[in-house]
């Protein structure tokens, strides 16, 4: 995955060899950051209190602290410890289940195989088959049982092996996990997690290629995150598990093997929250899970170029966190979205909607959307290549928009 | 038409009789044959003398084992005490008035939409609910009043729920078809058929989970699952008794088999009619009952219940019933044979119990009359109740989509939606 950012102090590409000093975050070296702004603003890759303050440029509004941590950093110099984006699930998942013990995990292959992608790998040999329960190939019927679970004491977490199974619980997620709290007057509630991964990976064909948020995003009462780092991965998992609420992970198939340092310390992020990934001037890039990371290289270019784009990763899919996507849009007046849902009906089409009815008049260019043509992904390379959003589109596209 | 489809005759051909327990409705359409049942084999029907009247014996089925008949209660010889009859009829009445009095309300536009009357299959519910806990799970379909009565909800505020008034079960969110207790731990309602089985799957395997891996001592909690004939061909259905048999689960699947899933007969829509046949193919014992006889309903519930509380796993009960009103109260019924339902009719299990009741000496005329008047008197209350209940607020509107209501958002302004004033007053944008 050449495609990934090197950044600093925050995702770190497994193949890096640069070993980047994160006691460095206000001044970075410009050695390790490989980009040279012309400019001279410092290219900061978190936002927070110290970093704002030694950064050259005037901001009107101090933009949210979107992480848990204030005034921190993901890392911090010496302390932390590098794992895998799987990894990062696992440990979050682990830590949830061995602080509560009502916390138990479903799904196809979790158990004795330890999951596809190996987020549950050794916890059934930890907590047992029933606290981590292989089921059978029924998943209407164990998302049900999720839910009967959770309504009656337990925290279940279920595991779709691939996103695209959930669309055969299509029908408890709909009418049971989001109505239920709601249709029963408040009586009973569905603390549950559903997660899997999705999105389109490498050449694995149209059916383990959906992108499911655009169909759960209607659902009332449920609430969708994606994660994009390990850091997110981790905090969002337990924020997702401490949730009342119905909550749908989504994970990229491709992202399970991004590597970062992240905290020893205990953190739960935000679910309602959006990530400022890289705050900017020119223009707003709201993205998510996997289109962060192509919108991160596309920023490369585009600093190069003389660009100064702000990227928020918005995490929440449903809600949108207005505030951050707000302040980000009065100070830039242009929005490009890039996403890998399909065009139509898709959490971009949403989001453009959110942001013209809200903030309107502080837009100078109407919004531009990017997101994966309205096709099943096909198997061959050159084509799925194509149906996903390229940075050089997402290059193109700001410097339309800046025009 | 499918060749077996010759065999099963519509209309019937059969005379109706008082309690023709002993007469098949169809030829190969085993009525209410059973026994005391046999749970080392997963299987079957069998045949119970009963202790009333004597029947004549009916056809054997020739499936598989012959079971043999065993003595039931040594000392009486009666099935119940006069204290449980008291308790059965009390019920059912209950249930039949409650449900007569909602075709009313509706009639007189108190209620809308779909309303879904139990009246005719009585028997299974208060011949099963009667034998659980208060902790134990009830799981139903839309034609749940009747459940929800049985499991202990006040009739007022079922029939509050029914009117849409603040004060019912579920603060008038839910309506006919999604009635909700968490105090008589009812977990629903629900409008899709098939949909709620995998819940009832769930709330077994949470007592499961709490007796083996929480250790919580005298976790034993029962679900059972309601669900009517149609569900049968449902996939959910099939796959909740894999689930549950695989993993012993404490639950048991009660078919209310009424033949008619709104106009389609259930041997029109169904390979193999006879569903309790489907329970040995997934691992479980699958009993098939007479559902218009609650104290047949009963023996078998009292055993389908404490195997499963023992933790032997769950079973499939088909009770073969008869719903008298059409499928909802917007069904004209005009497809189902009338001398079907005369017959039906004859086997009314109210009269049935009253007859038993009566012959048994466990109860006169006045008694069973004053019962029939508190239970009138009692809904006469809660339909004055329901009247006089105040309709949901518009702040009420967005209370309980989430249960956290940060799950709102945050709003432009930087403040979670949900503190925005107008949230509580049901007008914010959200």
């Amino acid at each position: 995955m050449a495609t990934l950012f090197q950044g600093v102090g925050a995702v770190t590409p497994f193949s890096a060899s640069s070993s980047l000093d994160s006691n460095k975050l206000l001044l970075p070296s410009r050695k390790s950051l490989s980009i040279s702004d012309s400019r001279g603003s410092i290219f900061v890759y978190r936002s927070d209190a110290l970093n704002l303050k030694a950064a050259t440029r005037k901001q009107d509004l101090l933009i949210p602290n979107a992480v848990a941590t204030k005034g921190e950093t993901s890392t911090s110099a010496k302390s932390g410890h590098e794992l895998l984006l799987f990894e990062a699930l696992r440990e979050g998942l682990e830590e949830e289940m061995e602080r509560d013990p009502r916390v138990c995990v479903m799904g196809e292959d979790v158990g004795h195989y330890g999951g596809s992608y190996k987020v549950t790998k050794g916890l059934a040999e930890k907590y047992g088959d029933l606290r981590v329960l292989d089921t059978p190939i029924a998943e209407n019927s164990f998302t049900g049982m999720g839910i009967g679970a959770a309504m009656t004491g337990l925290r279940p977490i279920v595991e779709g092996m691939n996103m695209g199974f959930l669309l055969l619980a299509f029908n408890q997620i709909s009418n049971n996990c989001g109505m239920l709290h709601y249709t029963s007057g408040g009586q009973f509630t569905i603390p549950i997690v559903i997660r899997g991964p999705g999105g389109v990976g490498r050449q694995l064909g149209a059916e383990h290629s959906q992108r499911l948020e655009s169909y759960f995003q209607s659902i009332p009462g449920i609430q969708m995150v994606a994660c994009s780092t390990p850091y997110n991965a981790k905090g969002l998992m337990k924020a997702a598990i401490r949730s009342e609420n119905p909550v749908i992970l989504f994970e990229h198939v491709l992202l399970y093997n991004l590597k970062e340092r992240i905290p020893d310390e205990e953190y739960v992020l935000s679910l309602e929250e959006a990530e400022m990934v890289r705050p900017g001037e020119h223009v707003t890039i709201l993205t998510y899970s996997r289109m962060r990371y192509h919108v991160m290289q596309a920023a490369k270019t585009l600093v190069n170029k003389g660009y100064d784009p702000e990227v928020i990763d918005i995490r929440s899919l449903k809600p949108f966190d207005l505030y951050t996507i707000g302040c980000s849009v009065k100070k830039t007046h242009r929005v490009l979205i890039v996403e890998e849902c399909m065009r139509t009906g898709g959490i971009g089409a949403s989001l453009t909607a959110a942001i013209t009815e809200n903030f309107h008049d502080y837009l100078d260019a109407p919004i531009v959307c990017l997101s994966s043509q309205d096709v099943p992904t096909p198997y061959a390379g050159t084509l799925e290549e194509w149906t996903v959003v390229q940075p050089a589109q997402i290059v193109s596209a700001v410097e339309q928009l800046c025009q | 038409m499918s060749l077996s489809a010759t065999k099963f005759v519509h209309p019937i051909t059969t005379p109706p009789s008082t309690r023709s327990s002993d007469k098949p409705l169809f030829s190969t359409f085993f009525g209410s044959n059973h026994t005391k049942l046999r749970f080392n084999k997963p299987i079957v029907a069998a045949q119970r003398r009963s202790s009333s009247a004597a029947s004549t014996s009916s056809p054997v089925v020739a499936v598989s084992d012959v079971v043999k008949e065993k003595k039931l209660k040594s000392a009486s010889n009666l099935l119940i005490t006069k204290e449980e009859g008291l308790v059965l009829y009390e019920d059912m009445i209950l249930g039949r008035f409650f449900e007569d009095m909602c075709a009313q309300m509706y009639y007189r536009g108190k209620m809308f939409g779909f309303v879904h009357l139990y009246n005719g299959q009585e028997a299974v519910s208060t011949g099963f609910i009667k034998f659980l806990k208060k902790e134990d799970y009830v799981v139903s379909t839309y034609r749940d009043h009747v459940h929800a009565l049985s499991k202990g909800v006040p009739a007022r505020e079922v029939m509050s729920e029914l009117f849409g008034k603040a004060t019912g079960c579920c603060r008038g969110q839910g309506g006919s078809m999604h009635m909700f207790s968490k105090q008589f731990n009812l977990l629903g309602g629900f409008a899709f058929i098939g949909e709620g089985i995998p819940v009832a799957t769930g709330a077994a395997f949470s007592s499961k989970y709490r007796r083996e891996v929480l250790k919580e001592p005298g976790a034993d909690e029962v679900t059972l699952a309601f669900f009517g004939d149609g569900t049968c061909n449902n996939g959910q259905f099939y796959e909740c008794l894999n689930m549950a048999a695989l993993w012993k689960l404490p639950i048991v699947f009660v078919v209310e088999n009424n033949l008619w899933a709104i106009g389609m007969s259930h041997l029109r829509a169904t390979s193999d009619p006879q569903i309790w046949k489907k329970g040995p193919a997934f691992g479980m014992p699958g009993i098939h009952v007479d559902g218009m006889d609650v104290l047949k309903v009963r023996e078998v519930a009292k055993e389908a219940i404490e195997r499963a509380r023992r933790g032997e796993g769950p079973t499939l009960v088909e009770c073969e019933t008869y719903r008298f009103r059409g499928h909802s109260l917007a069904d004209p019924d005009e497809l189902r044979d009338p001398a079907e339902k005369a017959h039906y009719a004859g086997r009314d299990p109210i009269t049935a119990l009253k007859k038993y009741l009566f012959d048994n000496k466990l109860a006169s005329e006045q008694e069973l009359k004053a019962i029939d008047k508190k239970i009138e008197e009692l809904l006469d209350d809660a339909v004055e109740f329901a009247d006089e209940s105040p309709l949901p607020p518009r702040s009420q509107l967005l209370e309980n989509v989430f249960a956290d209501p940060k799950g709102f958002g945050i709003g432009p302004d930087g403040k979670y939606r949900c503190e925005d004033p107008k949230f509580t007053q049901g007008t914010a944008h959200v």
